[in-house]
């Protein structure tokens, strides 16, 4: 058999946080994971609880037509115990644990495919732990290094992360996404994108980091394997190449794309007045040589029209996070006009709640609003035109500091503003996960929810002791 | 003990053009062409932010923002520099002479105070929420009057503020005094750019250079200040001590101030003098000397902080009379 590694699906999840509800609700809700799970063999973990429970185990075992495989030997009501079910006897074991009241639940739902995973991600895990253990996360790298490093962090995790030209900037550099996939065809995914404006140093570094955070926490943390198991999440470590190498050769305030524009000696566009939203209305320049010259038309700049395309063309983005700095805020929609959003108070409490999230790291003071409100009226922001298109969850960050520094952040303070950070990106999209769940299956998981807290460190204990068990 | 406190500031260049790159020249003293005021952002949707406002949005920040400037040029030096840390209550009304007052309730805290200048009553004053790599001080409450005027031509705003127990918060008299004493003497030639450096980095022997550029580029920012904009600086780009007469310290510096509405990077020249007073008046006197070629008149700010009494005369008459001095206005 197998070790595994992982942790399973968001199935479980739920699965797992209604064991302690009653067994009619429980029963009910085993019957419906049943007929979602198709055409694969399951492992099964079951909770001893007397000894009634242990017999009708030891009356499995002894059935070896059923070709069950036991994953743990010597059955204690001390710990679960997990079972490889081939899909052939599914339903006659899971007859038998009913009939017995024995409780169990659904850990993987498809073996094989974790299996295949497994194998090849042992291959690559020396040499992961080799290189990304020597990079140096508390320091500013130049394009070249960071580039160097995103190829590292995919050969160390093949199976997750693959890196995605999503095309050239205007200086014909490559623009390189990391999707971070479990698998699936065309998963509801999470954009993330850093160093659109290219002065904001601490946005690119924080999302090296956050790249190599999510890439050693899948398996290891609940919430981040849950997640992954059912979206994707596509990263942006550089979304304006040109001008991150500008800051470092010619200008650090360098904040806009490098374009060369006709009748101007003055290059460059503010990539975020140059979206399809609100363009060219007010908040954004008309003059070349501003900082917030909006271009000649919308989506002119070939950096922004590459993720429009990718985004356009994928068609199945739930979220869009573009991280900035500085000043220390959350913002959501709109920035073109200050008229509130229709999913305004939603969104505010995300934000809220992300915060608070974030701040309860380092203290970080930060505030929550809409872009118009709370920062500047700003026409042709990227968050407005994805919010416009369908994608509800569009947030921007604007990171540390509050002025103190402002772009030219210490180094020192990329870890722990990195840190911060991943806690509220974190809560968002834990937040979209369990939202998606419950409204794609319609079940009124609500109460499941509320007990969040408490279903989550039970099954992160449960998920904890699994994994010791499966090591040996 | 003569105490460091006679700080006179010439600004003589105001060029309020977008940076250049980094390698251009700065301009020499009193020539270049300044604009009146920065570029405006085109804002079509006025806030109307009259009656209470939500401390956590932009009207009330940038008012407050323009009241720490005004508080930075009255109790900055090269050891105190302040910053805002949060706004709690904020309102606005239109008055009769056009413009707009604000009145704010806010706090402020210390960034240039290390743990040195912290003593135990400070500690009641001290927030739960400073950021953690931040050298940060006790949280000072502060209120405030601003009013932005509605003129043709930009005027200042005119700030009226009190800090509850801003005396109490410790002298730095001494630490302004050994600086003044080291930089005094005849072989010291200052010279230093990019600070903070493209990483972040300001070397110990900086600080109090970077403090006092941001004290002297509160002048500026709170001269140029409006409800359209929120000045931060955004770096030194050079400092260069010049020759001194007698017991004047005179520093250049230039900086660069960003603005968060247009996101402009403006950048500054001014010319900072210090005078070490036997005759108990202290002085931090910015001056603004202007002319070019393009159409705009001389200005000239004059804006005097006392830290003890004396008559304005005997400030005039201790103004270097090498420089020119142009017309001044208040």
């Amino acid at each position: 058999m197998g070790k595994f590694r992982y942790l399973p699906s968001f199935m479980t999840y739920f699965h797992t946080s209604l064991v302690s509800c009653s067994k009619m609700s429980c029963f009910m809700f085993n019957i419906y994971i049943y007929f979602f799970s198709l055409d694969r063999d399951q492992v099964l973990r079951i909770h001893v609880e007397s000894e009634d429970h242990i017999q009708a185990l030891k009356e499995l075992e002894e059935d070896v037509d059923s070709g069950l495989d036991f994953w743990t030997h010597g059955f204690s009501t001390e710990r679960p115990i997990d079972i490889r079910v081939p899909h052939s006897s599914l339903s006659a074991v899971k007859d038998f644990l009913k009939k017995n009241n024995v409780p169990f639940n659904v850990m993987i739902n498809n073996v094989q495919e974790l299996l295949d995973r497994e194998k090849s991600e042992m291959v690559s895990n020396a040499k992961m732990e080799r290189s990304t253990k020597s990079f140096n996360f508390a320091a500013y790298h130049d394009l070249e290094t960071i580039y160097s490093f995103m190829d590292t962090l995919v050969a160390s995790h093949p199976n997750l992360i693959t890196k995605v030209h999503i095309g050239n900037s205007y200086e014909n550099r490559p623009m390189y996404a990391l999707k971070f996939s479990t698998g699936g065809v065309n998963r509801p995914a999470i954009w993330v994108d850093a160093g659109i404006h290219s002065r904001e140093w601490v946005t690119q570094a924080s999302a090296v980091w956050i790249a190599n955070k999510i890439a050693s926490n899948y398996g290891v943390d609940p919430s981040v394997t849950s997640l992954l198991g059912q979206m994707d999440i596509y990263l942006m470590i550089v979304t304006n190449p040109d001008g991150y190498v500008f800051t470092h050769t010619n200008n650090r305030m360098w904040r806009k794309t490098r374009s060369v524009k006709s009748g101007s000696s003055c290059r460059g566009v503010d990539p975020n007045r140059n979206w399809d939203a609100g363009f060219g209305g007010p908040g954004a320049s008309k003059d070349p040589c501003s900082d917030s010259y909006h271009g000649p038309y919308a989506h002119s700049e070939v950096e922004v029209k590459n993720v429009v395309d990718l985004i356009m063309g994928h068609g199945n983005f739930k979220s869009f996070i573009s991280v900035h700095s500085y000043s220390q805020l959350l913002m959501y929609p709109y920035g073109y006009t200050c008229t509130d959003i229709p999913d305004m108070s939603e969104l505010h409490s995300v934000g809220t709640a992300a915060i608070k999230e974030l701040t309860s790291l380092y203290n970080t003071r930060y505030q929550v609003g809409s872009i118009c409100k709370i920062i500047y009226q700003a026409s042709g922001g990227s968050i407005d035109w994805t919010y416009d298109i369908g994608i509800k969850y569009s947030f921007a960050f604007e990171l540390r500091d509050t002025g103190f520094y402002g772009f030219l952040l210490p180094a020192n303070q990329i870890i722990p503003t990195a840190e911060e950070t991943w806690l509220g990106l974190k809560y968002i999209m834990e937040y979209f996960d369990e939202c998606m769940f419950s409204c794609l299956l319609t079940l009124d998981l609500a109460p499941y929810l509320l007990n969040d807290e408490n279903a989550m460190r039970q099954r992160e204990g449960q998920m904890m002791s699994w994994w010791q068990i499966v090591q040996d | 003990m003569k105490t460091f406190c006679s700080v006179w500031l010439l600004l003589s260049l105001v060029e309020l053009s977008p940076a250049p790159p980094a390698s251009q020249e700065p301009p020499l003293a009193c020539t270049g062409a300044p604009d009146p005021a920065p570029p405006q952002p085109e804002t079509a949707e006025d806030m109307a932010s009259t009656g209470d406002l939500e401390p956590t949005h932009y009207p009330a920040r940038r008012a407050a923002q323009v009241a720490l400037h005004y508080l930075n040029t009255h109790h900055g030096s090269p050891f105190r520099v302040f910053g805002l840390q949060q706004v709690h209550k904020a309102s606005a009304e239109d008055v009769a002479a056009g413009g707009r007052k604000y009145k704010l309730d806010f706090s402020v805290t210390d960034w240039g105070s290390g743990s040195a200048t912290m003593n135990k009553s400070s500690e009641e004053f001290f927030s739960n929420t400073t950021d953690v790599l931040n050298i940060a001080g006790p949280a000072l409450r502060c209120s405030a009057d601003v009013l932005f005027p509605r003129t043709e031509r930009h005027s200042a705003p005119e700030v009226q503020l009190h800090c509850e127990a801003l005396h109490q918060i410790n002298s730095t008299a001494q630490e302004e005094d050994a600086f003044y004493q080291k930089y005094i003497s005849p072989d010291s030639a200052v010279s230093a750019r990019d600070i903070p450096d493209s990483f972040g980095n300001v070397s110990e022997e900086m600080q109090p250079f970077w403090r006092l550029a941001r004290v002297a580029a509160s002048f500026i920012m709170l001269r140029e200040s409006s409800e359209n904009t929120e000045f931060n600086m955004a770096k030194v780009a050079s400092v260069t001590q010049q020759e001194s007469s007698g017991e004047q310290l005179m520093l250049e510096f230039v900086v660069l101030l960003h603005d968060l509405p247009s996101q402009v990077t403006h950048k500054h020249t001014h010319r900072l003098w210090t005078l070490m007073d036997t005759e108990a008046v202290c002085v931090l006197t910015v001056c603004v000397c202007s002319a070019g070629d393009r159409s705009v008149e001389a200005a000239g700010v004059l804006v005097s902080r006392q830290r003890r009494q004396g008559p304005a005369d005997r400030v005039a008459a201790q103004m270097p009379s090498r420089h020119q001095t142009p017309k001044l206005t208040l």
